[in-house]
């Protein structure tokens, strides 16, 4: 997609969620959730496991009633325009399950029976897409999990939904079924124009695949921003020095801050001083023997977020 | 809804629920017809070819007998009705248990209804809703742009065709098996019904004459009917309980209470109301003496018809109103 069409659909918003809260007994499990999703886009869902992005999926689908709060999917209300809202969406909620005993092809009868305009046509093009084509007739139950995981985006796909919902689509992947899944979901949003919403406790695969990214935390967005952006407050350089000791003292002088990582010192980055920097230490005898600069993962991200709270 | 319910009769067959069923359905019939023939063949060793007036007389002096030396344990009321309706049959010269097709077919449905017939129709039902839910599969179904109501609807109606579906074939194998056997004959040999018991005394005002087929016809009607109304009370507990095995063990358990309790109930009277005592409607169209006191054909339709009612207002209000984890 070039960059002036991609700016025209940014107007358009695929997903919209507005105050949703789930309420279980007397627990708060979701405390008021707002975010927006535009035509186009990965958005990844990320936060550790109990932080309630299982059941803010399960909202999202239709399968949780929300206590409060509403979700519009394509400008439809998922609660009081179900089939419309529902008939936008694709989804695969956690491990894509299928009726094994039916082969792939019957699987697909099955669910193209249920929406409207779904020919053999489609149900040919989207097996091509997810590349099935020579085992789609085989009972599924002798599919391995990443055959019934492109299964699972085919039947998401079916009805050419505009929104596409992948809960945990890389678990249970080797990592060549991980790499490929990444590219399938980006080929997806650019050049089909879908809103793929992706959730993950796996920081790398957010980072590798999403454009933007919600952190979640025990039930509520800590922060939604797009992944550069929250990367880039978060850029470091890393210095490797003999004398270490003195050359971390200078260091901290120079840029404010430093500290020691194993065999190596961490600075903040700033394009415009790190030159200067570098020659500071070499005329106070120090021996700069590696420089670089050092994108954070989200995990270190999300520990700062959240203040310790542990990923997994 | 079509698409819906063919859907569902797609997995239905594709778990080959109708072929289990079908087959153990055959396999027994086949047993039992063996069986009667062996009897038949020993009656003929032991007594010789007698005419079935003999047999039947021979009969009822065995009954006779057994009401005079008080053998009869508590069941003396019920002998002496018994008695009363065989005589009845034959002072109007009517072969009560015509031989062939018919008269097995109409004693198997007889003696099927109250628990092999429903035991067929868990096996379709049980795992109906429920297997979804042990699968997962309840999350792709419930995703789509279908509203819950119609999803649980389909689901319902296909086990109303099942329910069919499995009746018709145990009237045709029953038919078919025993037939090769005994023989076609017999269709329109008359059964007598409509006997009632007033002030202990069998009362044969109201009794009319049906050819065979047609009582047959009536006992797949009422046995549908109870299969309809297990069938149904199966599909609330498989729309309630996620693990099919429990469904069928809490069925199962009610199913055999039933029999059970149908043989004390006469001490404890509001068990008339459950619907495990009530599903031998065929035994009020020949039996005069009901379980429980106040019992009667309509009473016991009208019992099972409220506790379909009932199943299926549980079933449609938690399946639309339930969050699926």
């Amino acid at each position: 997609m070039t960059g002036l069409a991609k700016m025209a659909d940014q107007e358009e918003i695929t997903l919209s969620v507005q105050g949703l809260r789930k309420v279980i007994g007397k627990r708060e499990i979701i405390k008021g959730l707002d975010f927006e999703l535009k035509r186009g886009e990965v958005f990844g869902f990320l936060g550790p496991n109990g932080a309630g992005k299982t059941t803010t999926i399960r909202m999202l689908v239709g399968l949780i009633k929300p206590t409060a709060g509403t979700i519009r999917i394509c400008g439809y209300d998922l609660h009081r325009q179900f089939p419309e809202a529902t008939g936008s969406m694709g989804c695969i909620v956690e491990n894509p399950e299928l009726y094994t005993y039916l082969s792939g092809w019957g699987n697909l009868q099955y669910f193209a029976r249920m929406m409207p305009g779904i020919n053999e046509d489609r149900m040919d093009e989207v097996v091509r897409l997810v590349g099935l084509s020579t085992r789609i007739h085989d009972k599924v139950k002798t599919y391995s999990l990443g055959m019934r995981q492109r299964l699972g985006i085919a039947q998401a796909l079916l009805g050419r939904p505009k929104l596409l919902i992948l809960d945990e689509p890389t678990n249970g992947l080797d990592p060549s079924g991980i790499r490929e899944m990444r590219e399938f979901i980006r080929y997806l949003a650019e050049h089909e124009g879908l809103t793929v919403l992706v959730s993950s406790h796996l920081l790398s695969e957010i980072q590798l695949m999403c454009d933007r990214v919600a952190i979640i935390s025990k039930g509520s967005v800590i922060r939604v921003d797009t992944v550069d952006n929250l990367l880039s407050q978060q850029e470091k350089v890393s210095w490797r020095l003999t004398p270490l000791a003195k050359g971390e003292l200078l260091l901290r002088e120079l840029a404010g801050s430093a500290e020691v990582k194993g065999d190596k010192v961490l600075t903040p980055y700033n394009e415009l001083e790190i030159g200067r920097w570098n020659q500071a230490l070499v005329e106070s005898g120090v021996t700069v023997t590696e420089m670089s600069r050092r994108l954070p993962s989200l995990e270190d991200l999300f520990l700062e977020l959240t203040g310790g709270e542990s990923i997994d | 809804m079509i698409n819906l319910v063919y859907n569902e009769m797609v997995k239905i067959t594709g778990k080959r629920r109708l072929v289990v069923v079908t087959l153990i359905i055959a396999i027994l019939i086949s047993l039992f017809t063996y069986a009667q023939f062996q009897q038949a063949a020993e009656n003929r060793k032991r007594f010789g070819d007698v005419d079935w007036r003999t047999a039947l007389e021979q009969r009822i002096a065995g009954w006779e007998s057994r009401l005079a030396n008080g053998s009869g344990r508590g069941d003396e009321g019920e002998l002496e009705m018994r008695i009363a309706q065989q005589r009845y049959y034959l002072d109007r010269n009517i072969n009560p248990s015509e031989p062939g097709a018919p008269t097995f077919v109409r004693g198997f449905v007889e003696n099927g209804i109250t628990l092999l017939l429903p035991l067929m129709m868990m096996i379709v039902a049980a795992d109906l809703v429920s297997s979804e839910h042990s699968s997962g599969t309840i999350k792709v179904l419930l995703t789509r742009s279908v509203r819950r109501w119609r999803i649980l609807l389909s689901k319902y109606l296909a086990l109303m065709l099942s329910v069919s579906i499995i009746i018709t074939l145990f009237g045709v194998l029953s038919t078919v098996i025993s037939g090769l056997v005994f023989g076609f004959q017999g269709w329109d040999a008359p059964v007598l019904t409509g006997f009632t018991v007033t002030g202990g005394e069998l009362d044969t005002s109201g009794v009319r004459s049906l050819p065979q087929w047609q009582f047959i016809l009536m006992e797949l009607g009422l046995a549908w009917f109870v299969s309809l109304v297990v069938a149904t009370i199966t599909f609330m507990l498989s729309v309630l309980v996620r693990t099919t095995a429990a469904v069928m063990g809490i069925m199962l358990a009610c199913l055999i209470a039933g029999t059970i309790l149908r043989e004390m109930v006469e001490s404890w009277e509001t068990a008339k109301y459950l619907f495990m005592v009530n599903l031998e409607l065929i035994d009020y169209l020949q039996d005069a003496d009901p379980p429980i006191a106040g019992m009667s054909l309509g009473f016991s339709l009208l019992v099972l018809l409220v506790w379909g009612i009932g199943a299926l207002i549980v079933s449609f209000v938690s399946f639309t109103r339930r969050d699926v984890y």
